[in-house]
């Protein structure tokens, strides 16, 4: 009796509160059949939109990553004083509002700085155009590929890179041939996790990026200003391209989510 | 949450001989590395963090007070803070009655439920807005209207914060040994009391976890409440939106300054869970 009141009650709040709303607009989106979606998709402004954001998700990934796997190995190879204030330092980005985030870059590469106004003299505009929205995407999706690979990298132990060493392999291979394939399923499931926070980035981007249409414009800002314009066949079908993807990267989540890690 | 500051924690805190020599003299190798990560860390996160606490000061405490205080800023903390414990609690409850359907129960389609948990993370939070005001707007097709009210807001926060209490208490409701709660109902417990006197003891931890980092994240969230709370200043304005208004009327000192209170109340929040779980740790 319990049993099946409780499973109501949890089936109920999350048809409500998840499945209700999201289904709703892919509903709404696909009312009049594939074709509005695709054309509204197609414009200019969208595929702008689009194409801005997988530039910005790109660098930021591929930044956060580099920096991850580097950050995981010292965490975890290395020792050092100051080591559990570094973890805390990687950690620090998820307790920040992503509205904080935005702000606190425009103070240090805005043009209101002596930073900022160096770069600018150097012809490198940061705030309102790509670097800045890079920056801000680095900063929001920074500690998931790190919290990804250090349980990892902890569990497989230094026993065989020793080993490697002791048979005369390099750094870099011993890093190549041993720790990589040893953390590659945590590696991607981190990746995954950063591509997701990456494209889905709003408030931080909305800040830095001066919501320039066709400009500095990503998908989840278009989405907002097509709303804002009443185009609701545009910000729909850009929220259920950006809903599918989310579904996919879950999906891919599932696969690479390494034994034991929630 | 902080899993990666914990996990370092035992590397970092085992007193073996290695450890010991390494304290004397750091390796090369690894000073560089920390340099590079350092600097890294410090031009992305650290120095622009630093920049809105300093911006936020710079003209005294007064004006720092009065920025926080002026009555829109304050509303929308108040509102911040209020709509954030009754998100936390709602949390509390039904993420453990979640967590403890996905364990204990089983039904068809339950692998397919558990994996929908975690699609507010995996969700763009605009596109968690939208998807809101399409069921529970001004065209809703049930005749619900939560546009611009602070159920609204409510509702969004709790949106984006579901997975947090389900994925801390499910795992450890999973390892969690039956055998006591059988022997409990073996010797005529009803199942209530099993639950209280069993069950909740070794699962409180994790809820209270999962709950503060639920809260941490409703403070600071902002692209799921931009829609659906029409951002009515006094009504439905939270700080976020609050902070962004002003960046955008270039008052960025007064930005500075809610942005800072908002940081202290989720550093305090984190902080003061850390403490906690390594009191309960060491116990």
């Amino acid at each position: 009796m319990t049993r099946v009141a409780l499973r109501a009650v949890a089936l109920t709040y999350l048809a409500l509160l998840l499945v209700l709303p999201v289904g709703l607009i892919v509903w709404r989106t696909f009312g009049a059949g594939l074709g509005p979606f695709v054309d509204s998709l197609t414009t200019p402004s969208a595929l702008h939109a689009f194409g801005v954001t997988v530039v910005v998700a790109f660098w930021a990934v591929l930044a956060n990553t580099l920096f991850g796997v580097g950050v995981s190995l010292l965490l975890v190879r290395h020792s050092f004083p100051g080591k559990r204030l570094l973890g805390a330092f990687i950690d620090l980005p998820m307790a920040v509002s992503p509205v904080v985030v935005g702000l606190a870059l425009v103070l240090v590469y805005g043009v209101g700085s002596p930073l900022g106004r160096g770069l600018a003299s150097a012809g490198i505009q940061v705030i309102f155009s790509i670097p800045g929205m890079v920056l801000a995407t680095v900063f929001v999706a920074l500690p998931l590929v790190v919290r990804a690979v250090v349980p990892v990298l902890q569990e497989l132990g230094e026993d065989q890179e020793q080993a490697a060493h002791t048979l005369g392999a390099s750094r870099w291979q011993a890093f190549r041939r041993i720790t990589l394939p040893g953390i590659r399923g945590a590696l991607g499931y981190g990746v995954v996790l950063a591509i997701a926070r990456s494209l889905g980035e709003y408030g931080a981007v909305a800040v830095v990026s001066g919501r320039l249409v066709d400009r500095t414009q990503t998908m989840t800002l278009f989405v907002e200003e097509r709303f804002g314009n009443f185009d609701q066949q545009s910000a729909f079908s850009a929220a259920t391209a950006l809903a599918l993807i989310a579904i996919v990267i879950l999906l891919l989540t599932k696969v690479l989510r390494p034994k034991g890690a929630v | 949450m902080l899993s990666a500051t914990e996990t370092a924690g035992p590397a970092a805190a085992a007193p073996g001989p290695a450890a010991a020599r390494t304290r004397t003299r750091v390796r090369s190798g690894t000073a560089l590395g920390l340099g590079a990560a350092m600097t890294y860390l410090s031009l992305i996160v650290l120095l622009p963090l630093a920049a809105v606490v300093w911006k936020s000061a710079d003209q005294g405490p007064g004006f720092f007070w009065r920025a926080v205080t002026t009555p829109d800023a304050w509303a929308a903390l108040k509102l911040t803070i209020g709509a954030s414990v009754v998100v936390a609690l709602v949390n509390l409850v039904l993420g453990t009655v979640i967590a403890w359907v996905l364990v204990r129960d089983t039904f068809p389609g339950k692998a397919l439920v558990d994996l929908l948990i975690d699609l507010p993370f995996a969700l763009p939070t605009i596109v968690a807005g939208l998807v809101l005001l399409a069921l529970y707007g001004t065209d809703s097709p049930i005749g619900v209207d939560l546009a611009y009210t602070r159920i609204g807001v409510v509702l969004a926060l709790l949106f984006v914060t579901l997975p947090f209490v389900v994925r801390t208490v499910q795992p450890v409701l999973l390892e969690l040994d039956r055998d006591m709660e059988e022997a409990a109902a073996s010797l005529g417990a009803a199942p209530w009391a099993t639950f209280r006197r069993i069950v909740l003891p070794n699962l409180l931890p994790a809820m209270v976890s999962g709950t503060a980092l639920a809260f941490a994240r409703a403070i600071a969230e902002f692209g799921s409440t931009v829609l659906i709370s029409g951002n009515i200043p006094f009504r439905t304005q939270v700080a976020a939106v609050n902070i962004f208004g002003q960046i955008e009327s270039d008052n960025v000192t007064g930005a500075a300054a809610v942005s800072t209170v908002l940081l202290v109340v989720a550093l305090g929040v984190l902080f003061g869970l850390d403490l906690v779980q390594r009191w309960g740790t060491r116990r």
